[in-house]
């Protein structure tokens, strides 16, 4: 089961980190995002060749107020 | 001038954006402020919220520092800083590693360590720390850009609690000493510079006053004002008074 955000997502193993955002509502050139899986960074430019692993756990992060 | 890592800051307030109403209530107050330089926090993306924060410090023209609020561990510090500088393309970090839920203290065995790290990867790391001089000079060894100690917890509006500690940061550091956390009111940050403090950040204090921007103004005037105090130099303190007009030439009326 693939966990996005902290809930299981509709997303299959080998779907890319790009197509997690478009579910999520994320464009691909939105500011101020970044994605981590498995606790490693993806970077911008590997979002749209990343693949998943079956178990992946994805955070999708952005600014919010704080601090 | 406020000097961190060669960038420069006229105003030595820094405003923390959390705790604000509403993202109006932070658009009036940025100005307000005089700030330079704002906080913000990495969470979850929510659809609802994504990118208006970000606009509205755009427009302020405000450089961001990006925290690690809420983080418990040096390794989710880390990753915090590391999706903070590839969400907003900066390598500074305001690094915050929280203790203890109920006071918000910071684990200064895991601040150290992530402020270790994170200097290693090439971030400009802002520590958050407790008002220890000898963790503070720690940080400042491991390459810490700044040290941040706290006046007192997160959002007490507690004030300076321990000024005695508070000095004896100041008077080790070689990196600008930001008072971050426990700002009441003006006073507060008024003593914060006069005890020689180069900054203040202020997030509480600002956005859950009754009038944000009337508070905004006040702290910075009191940020202004306690550092051209500790400029000018104070008075000793006196047991007993010293008077201030000369006896000389006093009339005799016996």
């Amino acid at each position: 089961m693939i966990i996005v955000n902290g809930q299981p997502a509709d997303v299959d193993a080998g779907e890319t980190v790009m197509m997690v955002l478009v579910r999520l509502g994320v464009e691909s050139q939105a500011r101020g995002v970044a994605v981590a899986v498995d606790g490693e960074v993806i970077p911008r430019s590997q979002w749209s060749e990343f693949a998943l692993d079956r178990d992946a756990r994805v955070e999708v992060v952005t600014a919010m107020q704080g601090g | 001038m406020l000097t961190i890592a060669a960038r420069t800051f006229r105003s030595r307030l820094i405003l923390g954006t959390g705790g604000f109403p509403t993202l109006q209530a932070l658009a009036a107050s940025l100005p307000a402020s005089g700030a330079e330089m704002a906080t913000v926090a990495m969470r979850r993306v929510d659809a609802a919220t994504r990118g208006s924060l970000l606009d509205v410090l755009e427009v302020a023209g405000v450089f961001v520092l990006p925290n690690t609020a809420g983080c418990y561990t040096a390794r989710d510090a880390v990753t915090t800083a590391r999706l903070a500088r590839e969400a907003l393309d900066t390598n500074w970090i305001k690094l915050e590693v929280i203790g203890d839920e109920r006071t918000l203290l910071p684990d200064p065995a895991e601040l150290l360590a992530a402020a270790e790290q994170l200097v290693d990867e090439g971030f400009v790391v802002l520590p958050y720390t407790s008002d220890d001089p000898v963790l503070a000079r720690r940080l400042e060894d491991v390459g810490c850009a700044a040290v941040m100690p706290l006046g007192s917890p997160i959002g007490s509006g507690m004030g300076i609690r321990n000024p005695y500690n508070l000095g004896l940061i100041r008077e080790r550091a070689t990196v600008p000493v930001i008072l971050d956390a426990g700002i009441g009111t003006a006073s507060d940050a008024a003593l914060a510079m006069e005890l020689g403090c180069d900054g203040v950040l202020c997030a509480s204090a600002i956005a859950r006053a009754e009038d944000p921007v009337g508070m905004a103004r006040a702290i910075a005037a009191a940020v202004e004002a306690g550092h051209r105090a500790r400029r000018a130099g104070r008075i000793p303190r006196r047991l007993y008074a010293t008077a201030s007009t000369p006896d000389q030439g006093l009339a005799d009326f016996s």
